[in-house]
C-alpha cells in the first residue's frame, strides 16, 4: 500500500468514512461548508468593518506608526513631492521598481525596472531601496498586502533591499482582516506586511530590523 | 457532506452500523500507529518529575522564564482586549478545526489536487523516517549540500537536521532563536521563542564563540545581536538553492500554503531559493480560503501579542517567474492519525502552535520547556506528545499540570486541555491496570484514604498521626516520605503537616461556641 493510501486508510479508520469531497467541485464544497459554518459561528464574528472615510485612514496611520512604520499623508497633487522628499531623506539614489509602478519619480533617482530575465538576489542587495504599490491595506492591524501585480512586482524585490517605500491609495484601505481576505485572490503569491521586520527572540524585547527591509515607509494618498 | 455538524452525526451513524460491535476486537480496525522510537524529538531521556526537579534548581532559568512569560502575557492581554469579537473568533476557530478533523481525509485529497494543479508536488509520509528520506532525496535531486530553514516544529519533531547531516547536507536555521539554539548545541524550550531560556548575555557569548564571523567586541544589546545574525545569514540567503519550511496553514480549497513570521527569514526561505520543500503535519489543513480570516486574527494576538505579525507569506504551487519554481509539500502523519482515533484526544490536533498556553501555565513558567522532553512543551505538549508517541512513552506528561485551567482560557481555538489531561491520565491508568496483576500503590492508597475519610473518628486520628511528620520535614517541606507514601514525594515535595489541624484551631478559637460539627447551627445555615 502506498503511503498515501495507508494514511488515508488510517484517517478513515479513525474518524469514519471520508466525505465525498474529492468528487465535488471546489465551488460546491465551499457552498455547503460555508453555509453550515455560517449557521453555527461564522456570522458571529465581524466580517464587515464600521469605519470609513477619515476615521478609517486615521486608524491605519495610527496602527502603522505603532509598529514603527514611517507614514506620510499625500494628495494626488502632492504625491510626487512626498515621494521625492521621502527618497531624499533616505538618501536613496538607486532604487528597484516593479514592471509597471506608474508613479512619478524624481530626477535624482535611478530606477531599475525588474523585468525578465529578472534581477538576481545579489543584484537586488545592491539597491538603496524598492518602491511598490499595494493590493490592499488593513487599518485595524496596520497591515499592507502585496499580491505580485505589475505595480508591486516579484516578492524578492520588496524583500532584499533594506528600504521599502509603499504607496497606498485611500480606496485600497479596509477596516478588518476578513475584508482583506475576501478581497484578495488566493492564487497569487501574497505578502502581508505589518511594520518593518522585527524579532522578539531576545528576552521578548521587540527589535525592529532583522532580515527583511529594516525601514518601511508608507505614503497614504487621499483626496 | 462536509459539515461541522458531521462529526457527531457520523458517530451516530456508525452507532447503528454493525461495525461498533467489532470495535476493540483485534483485527477489526487497524491499530493506531504512533511516531516511531529512535528518531526525532518527541521523547525525553528522563521523565518529567526528574527533569523538572533539575530545571527548578536552575535559578537563572527561572529568572529568564519568569521575565519573558510575564512580558508576553501582558502584551497578549492588551491586544486580545482590543477585539470586541474575540470570543466569537475563538468559537469559529474551534468549529473550523473540529470540522477539519471530521473530514480530514477529504480535505487532504482536496489540498493535494489543488497544489498539484498549480504545479506543486505532494508527498505523503507515514512517519518521521519516511519524511526525512523524502526531504533528503529532494535536496539531493536539487544538487544542494546546504539548505536554509525557516523555524518549523514539524521538521524539529522528525529530527530532519540530523537526517540531513547524516547525508552530508548542512541545514542552517535562520530564525534568530533557532539560530541561538543551533549555535548553542541546545534544544528549543518554547514553541514561539525557542531560546526563551537564554538571556542576552548568554546569547552574546554563544554568538562570539560559535558564529565564526561575529565581532569579539559584540555587545549584549538585542539590536546589536540581531544585526550580527543579519550579517551572518545574509550570504546564505542570497546564495541558497533549497529552502525548507513548515506551514501554519494550508487551504484545501485553493492549495495555498501560509507561513507566519516576524523577521523576514521566512520570506527569504520561501522566496529566494529555486526549490522549496514544506513539511506539514496533516492536521494543519484548513477547509476554505475564508477560514484564514479567523486564524490570521487568532494566531498573532495569541502568539507574540501583536495585532499582526510583521510578515505572512502565502503561495499556491508555482508562480512562473516569481519565487521557487520547484515546490514540494510533504504531508506528515507520525502519530497524528493515532491521536485522531481518540474522539476526546483528537482536540489536541486543533492546536495552531501559538504558545499562549505555555505563557500562562504555572508549571511551564517554573520548569521551562526542556523538562517536557519533546518539541511540544507546556500544556499542549503534555496532551499532544503522549498521543503522538503512545501514552506509555510519555506517561509522566499528562501529570505535569495542576489542572488550574489557565491554558483552556488562553487557547485561541478553545482546546479543553485540562479535560484532555485527565482523559490521558485515565488512559494511562487503564494501560497500567492492563499490565498489572496486583493493584498499584496508588490504588491501595486511594482505597485507604477513602476508608479513613469515611469516618470522622478515623479522620481525626489520621490527622493527629500526620503531625508526627513535622519531625521529618526541614524548611517547610518533606522531599521523601517513607513507603508506601514514597510514590507521592517522588514527583513532588510534601508540605510539613501543620502543628494544629483546622479542627483543633477552630476548637481553640471558639471555646465558648457550640462544638463545630454536623450538628452545629452554623453548619445547618450554610447547608
Amino acid at each position: 500500500m502506498s503511503a498515501r493510501d495507508e494514511m488515508l486508510a488510517r484517517i478513515s479508520a479513525a474518524v469514519g468514512p471520508v466525505s465525498a469531497h474529492s468528487g465535488e467541485t471546489s465551488a460546491q464544497s465551499r457552498q455547503v461548508s460555508a453555509g453550515d459554518l455560517a449557521g453555527e459561528t461564522a456570522a458571529r464574528y465581524r466580517t464587515r468593518g464600521e469605519l470609513s472615510g477619515p476615521a478609517l485612514l486615521d486608524l491605519l496611520v495610527g496602527r502603522l506608526t505603532d509598529y514603527r512604520a514611517l507614514v506620510d499623508r499625500a494628495t494626488p497633487v502632492t504625491l510626487a513631492d512626498q515621494i521625492s522628499a521621502a527618497l531624499r531623506r533616505r538618501k536613496a539614489r538607486r532604487v528597484v521598481v516593479p514592471p509597471a509602478l506608474g508613479l512619478p519619480l524624481p530626477d535624482f533617482v535611478t530606477a531599475t525596472r525588474d523585468t525578465p530575465p529578472f534581477l538576481s538576489p545579489a543584484e537586488l542587495d545592491a539597491f538603496d531601496g524598492v518602491i511598490t504599490r499595494a493590493a490592499v491595506a488593513v487599518a485595524e492591524t496596520g497591515t499592507i498586502v502585496l499580491d505580485g501585480s505589475p505595480d508591486q512586482g516579484r516578492r524578492a524585490i520588496s524583500l532584499v533591499p533594506d528600504y521599502h517605500l509603499c504607496v497606498v491609495e485611500a480606496g485600497q484601505v479596509v477596516h478588518l482582516v476578513p475584508e482583506a481576505v475576501d478581497w484578495l485572490a488566493a492564487g497569487r503569491p501574497l505578502t502581508w506586511i505589518s511594520g518593518p521586520s522585527a524579532t522578539s527572540d531576545i528576552e521578548l524585547e521587540r527589535v525592529e530590523g532583522v532580515h527583511g527591509p529594516r525601514t518601511l515607509e508608507v505614503v497614504l494618498v487621499s483626496a | 457532506m462536509s459539515t461541522f455538524l458531521g462529526l457527531p452525526a457520523r458517530r451516530g451513524l456508525r452507532g447503528t452500523s454493525p461495525e461498533p460491535a467489532l470495535r476493540g476486537l483485534r483485527g477489526s480496525r487497524p491499530e493506531p500507529v504512533h511516531a516511531p522510537r529512535g528518531v526525532g524529538h518527541l521523547r525525553g531521556s528522563e521523565d518529567f518529575p526528574a527533569a523538572a526537579r533539575r530545571a527548578l534548581s536552575d535559578t537563572q532559568l527561572r529568572r529568564n522564564l519568569g521575565k519573558a512569560t510575564a512580558t508576553i502575557r501582558a502584551k497578549r492581554a492588551a491586544v486580545v482586549g482590543e477585539l470586541p469579537d474575540w470570543e466569537e473568533l475563538r468559537s469559529a476557530g474551534q468549529a473550523i478545526k473540529a470540522e477539519t478533523m471530521a473530514n480530514l481525509g477529504g480535505y487532504l485529497e482536496q489540498l493535494e489536487a489543488a497544489v498539484t494543479a498549480r504545479g506543486g508536488t505532494v508527498h505523503w509520509a507515514r512517519d518521521a523516517i519516511e519524511a526525512n528520506n523524502i526531504v533528503t532525496r529532494l535536496v539531493q535531486a536539487a544538487g544542494a549540500t546546504e539548505v536554509v530553514k525557516v523555524k518549523s516544529l514539524a521538521t524539529d519533531e522528525i529530527g530532519l537536521n540530523d537526517a540531513l547531516a547524516a547525508a552530508g547536507i548542512t541545514a542552517s536555521e535562520t530564525d534568530l532563536a533557532e539560530l541561538i539554539v543551533q549555535l548553542g548545541h541546545d534544544r528549543p524550550s518554547h514553541i514561539l521563542v525557542p531560546a526563551i531560556h537564554r538571556n542576552r548575555a548568554e546569547i552574546r557569548d554563544i554568538f562570539v564563540a560559535e558564529m565564526g564571523d561575529a565581532d569579539p567586541a559584540l555587545t549584549d544589546d538585542p539590536v546589536a545581536l540581531a544585526e550580527a545574525a543579519r550579517r551572518h545569514l545574509r550570504r546564505k540567503f542570497l546564495s541558497a538553492t533549497v529552502g525548507i519550511s513548515g506551514a501554519n496553514f494550508a487551504v484545501a480549497e485553493t492549495g495555498t500554503l501560509c507561513v507566519v513570521e516576524s523577521e523576514g527569514n521566512g520570506r527569504m526561505c520561501v522566496t529566494l531559493p529555486r526549490t522549496l520543500i514544506t513539511v506539514m503535519g496533516i492536521e494543519k489543513v484548513i477547509p476554505r480560503w475564508a477560514d484564514l480570516a479567523v486564524f490570521l486574527q487568532l494566531l498573532p494576538r495569541s502568539s507574540t501579542g501583536e495585532r499582526m505579525n510583521p510578515y505572512t507569506s502565502m503561495w499556491t504551487g508555482v508562480t512562473p517567474g516569481d519565487g521557487p519554481q520547484s515546490v514540494h509539500l510533504v504531508l506528515l502523519d507520525n502519530g497524528r492519525t493515532a491521536a485522531l482515533a481518540d474522539p476526546v484526544g483528537r482536540a489536541a490536533l486543533h492546536c495552531i502552535r501559538c504558545s499562549a498556553c505555555l505563557n500562562v501555565c504555572p508549571v511551564y513558567e517554573r520548569t521551562g520547556g526542556h523538562a517536557y522532553g519533546s518539541v511540544y512543551p507546556g500544556p499542549i505538549g503534555a496532551v499532544l506528545s503522549p498521543q503522538l508517541t503512545g501514552v506509555e512513552d510519555n506517561a509522566s506528561l499528562p501529570y505535569a499540570s495542576s489542572l488550574c485551567g489557565a491554558c483552556y482560557q488562553a487557547c485561541p481555538v478553545k482546546i479543553d486541555i485540562p479535560t484532555l489531561l485527565v482523559h490521558l491520565r485515565a488512559r494511562h491508568i487503564e494501560l497500567q491496570r492492563g499490565a498489572r496483576r496486583v493493584p498499584s500503590a496508588e490504588a491501595i492508597t486511594m482505597a485507604a484514604a477513602s476508608w479513613v475519610m469515611a469516618d470522622p473518628g478515623r479522620f481525626a486520628g489520621a490527622q493527629a498521626a500526620s503531625r508526627s511528620g513535622r519531625l521529618l520535614g526541614r524548611r517547610g517541606t518533606i522531599s521523601a516520605l517513607p513507603p508506601p507514601l514514597a510514590a507521592w514525594t517522588r514527583a513532588r515535595d510534601a508540605p510539613v503537616p501543620p502543628a494544629q489541624t483546622f479542627r483543633q484551631w477552630w476548637h481553640s478559637q471558639h471555646r465558648d461556641d457550640a462544638e463545630p460539627g454536623p450538628s452545629s447551627q452554623a453548619d445547618r445555615d450554610a447547608q
